[in-house]
């Protein structure tokens, strides 16, 4: 590569009053080359995103555009200089059609204003290159997280950028999109685009990309050809020690019956879903996005209701539609929306963690602070937490973290059932295997867990059981020894009709 | 296969076109449902209600407040409010009549721009504090409120002027017609239109929603935000200007405590118009069919004998009704796009 990149930065430090989340860092973009960006939560990989796009300006270093310094005072400029950008939390216009979404500022204009039918037929071709099925005028509102990261990602693409920089763009994402993403990755790499991937999944790292870079706590470490360096290697840099092996499920004596959901329905959204999850058992519920799982999920925990079938715990039947009553029982439920459904942004991390359990803390009629404070430490330190005061509000941890604030705020509860709605999305390798054991040890304690996940090898490494869902029914049940990575995708599919 | 999969899509894809369309609609729609109900139940009782003097004055009585409903939409819209805009009202009836007066050599269209620029200035003072120095709307222009008040005080210093001191066709434009329908009616319309079609069709009129709809995701999205939000004060204040001498063409009797309290109507016609508080949705249109709307009831309830303060109680009444619809509304239309969110793929 001797040719100038396309845009790089050059010492580029940044701090957040005393967190210092960017510490000297260098990084490349070249034409025509996939840059991965690998490090672990709150590494200060997001902050490096919102320096290239303008959000944040640099306390000190340089951005060079064409090796000419160039400062970007705004999202604006950045965009004017052809780098696109698909943030980590989706910034879409709820109130807002989604083609409105994409072409925001840049809506196709004829004599008379706005050409609304030139902006649906362009985005009808944005999601027919994406393989998606999207109505170009409905509302934003009420999309399903996949569905918002689809349209972030059409929104990028339509700016038909020098640098697209790709902050977690998979982490919502099935195969069957992260693959159609990545075909669109390559054709544009071929067309001479720049690319900046950030993602959690080492695999799809090796998958895209020519070069990593990986920083630990904000600071450089090193910058690789892909070619150079394995997965392993790569993990020892990000984490800067050994890791132990990933999926550590142990085998548990199952107990009776926790969790039975009989012949649930919920009109056009899934249709008859029968299943049971016993005592110190892990049950996967696997699919492809949009299947209908976390809609089960919410219907079974009551922020949904629903049209026929039922729900019981220890062998009580749960009063439809009341998230209380299922709290009540002992139900937990991670949600997949994390930023919208799992946390109060503005509260502190400790008041976060101690939202979900508050029964617990009570002393008479007050909430006992120490003891939530005790709570939130222990949870903070259990689940590797980076933050700096635990009276910070979540909303300035890294998007990571914001996950692990939700997680432990359910744990804490110590639930007899616990659902978890995709629980490692955007959680860094050395978590995850941190998050695996807690769901493993909860398992072991007698908590009966319902895990959706569209991470197969989470699936296969977790789970007692695996439950298939395909178009709102449940297609499939395989057990330990018959869930292989075929089958469930066969299943997922509806490709099996066994 | 293939075939079945294009249709139910197509099927889909327009049911979401209408989807949307339906909601802005069925709100506006409930607005004329209601009036028509409201004149129709009124007609009956006492008939003279229908009579074209009547409907004149009811037309007359709405437009300026409007005119004010489709400049607050603006910026209610982005997630502001203003409050002070009686007062822009006050200081611009007062300004232009007090020129008029004094001054009967400036032509009335010369007095009609200052009154409008008058107004453009207050919007920007609003503007600065909110976009600028980020004051919350509601503080700031509480603020200018009183302040704008303040300055009218001052500067009348108890006077008073009377319609004998303004010329005779300053005073005409408050009252006369065009093919039957008043003038200010017309003003209030044509505004109303532009402004409509302007937010429909112009990318900075799309921008507004889109900052009340998420601020973060404006900035991210490179929108010039600030700019934007200083804009619609500074449009709203040059309605509230242009409100001003409307009020003194059509009330002839300007002092400094012209329009005191309106800005609660103008809000509350907005609300009853369906433009969400928290912004990012609503039309001009609805904000003037809710102006229409109360302007009417109050006529109603006159023609009825329902005595003054009962009135206000049923204004209150229909506010908290328009809440509630609209909070029904946003429900049945999330769970309906929940149910539509999932794709299946083929
Ligand atoms: N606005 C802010 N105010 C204060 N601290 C912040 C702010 N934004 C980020 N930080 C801190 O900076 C550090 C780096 O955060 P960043 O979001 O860049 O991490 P990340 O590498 O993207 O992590 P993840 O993988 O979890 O997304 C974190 O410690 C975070 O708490
Ligand atoms: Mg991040």
């Amino acid at each position: 590569m001797e040719d100038t990149p396309v845009l790089s930065l050059s010492q580029v430090s940044k701090a957040f009053g005393a967190v210092r989340a960017v510490r000297e860092v260098s990084l490349d973009l070249y034409a025509g080359e996939a840059h991965a960006l690998a490090g672990e939560n709150g590494a200060g990989k997001s902050t490096l995103v919102k320096i290239l796009s303008g959000v944040h300006q640099p306390d000190a270093g340089r951005i060079l555009l064409d090796g000419e310094p160039v400062e970007f005072g705004g999202p604006a400029n950045a965009q004017q200089a052809g780098v696109a950008v698909i943030y980590q939390e989706p910034t879409l216009f709820p109130d807002l059609s989604v083609m409105e979404n994409i072409f925001m500022g840049r809506q196709p204009r004829s004599r008379f204003g706005i050409d609304r039918r030139a902006m649906r037929t362009a985005a009808a071709e944005l999601f027919a290159r994406l393989g998606v099925q999207l109505e170009p005028d409905r509302p934003a509102r009420g999309l399903s997280i996949a569905d918002q990261q689809l349209v972030e990602i059409a929104k990028a693409l339509s700016r038909q950028a020098r640098v697209l920089i790709m902050d977690e763009p998979t982490a919502a994402l099935s195969g069957k999109e992260v693959a159609r993403l990545f075909g669109v990755a390559e054709a544009l790499r071929g067309q001479g685009c720049a690319l900046l991937f950030i993602s959690h999944r080492l695999e799809e790292i090796f998958k895209l990309c020519q070069r990593v870079t990986v920083l630990r706590d904000g600071g450089f470490v090193a910058s690789h050809p892909i070619a150079d360096i394995t997965p392993d290697d790569l993990v020892r840099r990000m984490v800067g020690r050994e890791l132990e092996s990933l999926f550590p499920k142990q085998e548990t004596d199952t107990g009776e019956v926790a969790l039975s959901v009989r012949r649930l329905t919920r009109e056009g959204i899934f249709t008859d879903v029968s299943f049971e999850v016993r005592r110190g058992e892990i049950v996967a519920l696997a699919g492809l996005v949009g299947a209908g799982r976390s809609e089960v999920a919410r219907a079974v925990f009551g922020i949904d209701r629903w049209d026929a079938g039922s729900v019981e715990v220890d062998g009580r039947r749960l009063r439809p539609a009341s998230p209380t009553a299922a709290m009540a029982a002992g139900l937990a439920l991670v949600p997949e929306d994390r930023r919208q459904q799992g946390l109060v942004m503005d509260l502190s991390i400790e008041r976060n963690i101690g939202l979900a359990g508050l029964a617990a803390l009570h002393k008479g009629p007050l909430i006992s602070r120490p003891a939530e404070r005790e709570r939130a430490r222990d949870w903070a330190v259990r689940l590797r937490l980076k933050f700096a005061r635990l009276t910070d509000p979540v909303n300035v941890l890294s998007g990571g973290n914001q996950q692990k604030v939700v997680l432990a705020k359910w744990l804490a509860r110590r639930p007899s059932v616990l659902i978890v709605d995709e629980p490692t999305r955007g959680i860094d390798v050395a978590t995850k295997a941190e998050v695996h054991r807690l769901l493993s040890e909860l398992a072991g304690s007698g908590v009966a867990v319902l895990m959706i996940s569209s991470e197969l090898p989470e699936v296969l490494g977790m789970a007692d059981r695996v439950l298939v869902m395909h178009e709102g029914r449940l297609v499939a049940e395989l057990d330990r020894a018959a869930a292989t990575e075929e089958s469930v995708m066969a299943a997922a599919t509806g490709r099996s009709v066994t | 296969m293939t075939a079945t999969a294009t249709k139910t899509e197509t099927v889909r894809r327009n049911g979401g076109r209408r989807l949307v369309d339906r909601v802005a609609r069925v709100r506006e729609l409930g607005i004329v449902v209601a009036l028509a109900a409201l004149f129709g139940v009124t007609g009956a009782v006492n008939p003279s209600f229908l009579t074209y003097g009547s409907l004149r004055d009811i037309l007359l009585n709405s437009s300026i407040v409007a005119l004010l409903a489709v400049g607050q939409t603006l910026v209610v819209i982005t997630r502001n409010v203003d409050l002070s805009v009686s007062s822009v009202v006050g200081l611009s009836a007062f300004g232009g009549a007090l020129i008029l007066a004094d001054h009967p050599g400036v032509p009335i269209p010369v007095v009609i721009a200052g009154c409008v620029l008058l107004g453009a200035a207050c919007g920007a003072v609003n503007g600065l504090l909110v976009g600028a120095a980020k004051v919350p709307a509601l503080v700031a222009t509480l603020g200018t409120l009183y302040a704008f008040r303040g300055i009218d005080y001052a500067w009348a210093g108890g006077r008073q002027v009377n319609a004998a001191d303004m010329p005779e066709g300053f005073l005409s434009l408050g009252t006369r017609s065009v093919l039957g329908v008043p003038l200010p009616a017309l003003v209030a319309l044509a505004v109303l239109l532009v402004v409509g079609w302007m937010l429909r069709n112009f990318r900075s009129g799309r921008e507004l929603y889109a900052i009340g709809s998420h601020p973060e995701a404006a900035v991210l999205a490179g929108i010039r935000v600030r700019r934007r939000i200083i804009a619609a004060f500074v449009a709203n204040g040059a309605l509230a200007g242009l409100a001003g001498v409307m009020w003194a063409a059509r009330f002839g009797t300007v002092d400094a405590t012209v329009a005191t309290g309106k800005e609660l109507d103008v809000i509350a016609a907005v609300v009853v118009g369906g433009v969400a508080i928290f912004g990012g949705s609503g039309t001009v249109y609805g904000a003037a069919l809710g102006a229409l709307l109360l302007a009417s009831i109050t006529s109603a309830l006159a023609v009825l004998r329902v005595d003054a303060l009962a009135q206000t109680a049923i204004n209150g009444a229909l506010l908290i009704a328009a809440i509630v619809l609209d909070r029904l509304l946003a429900l049945r239309v999330a769970a309906a796009l929940r149910r539509r969110r999932f794709h299946d793929d083929h």
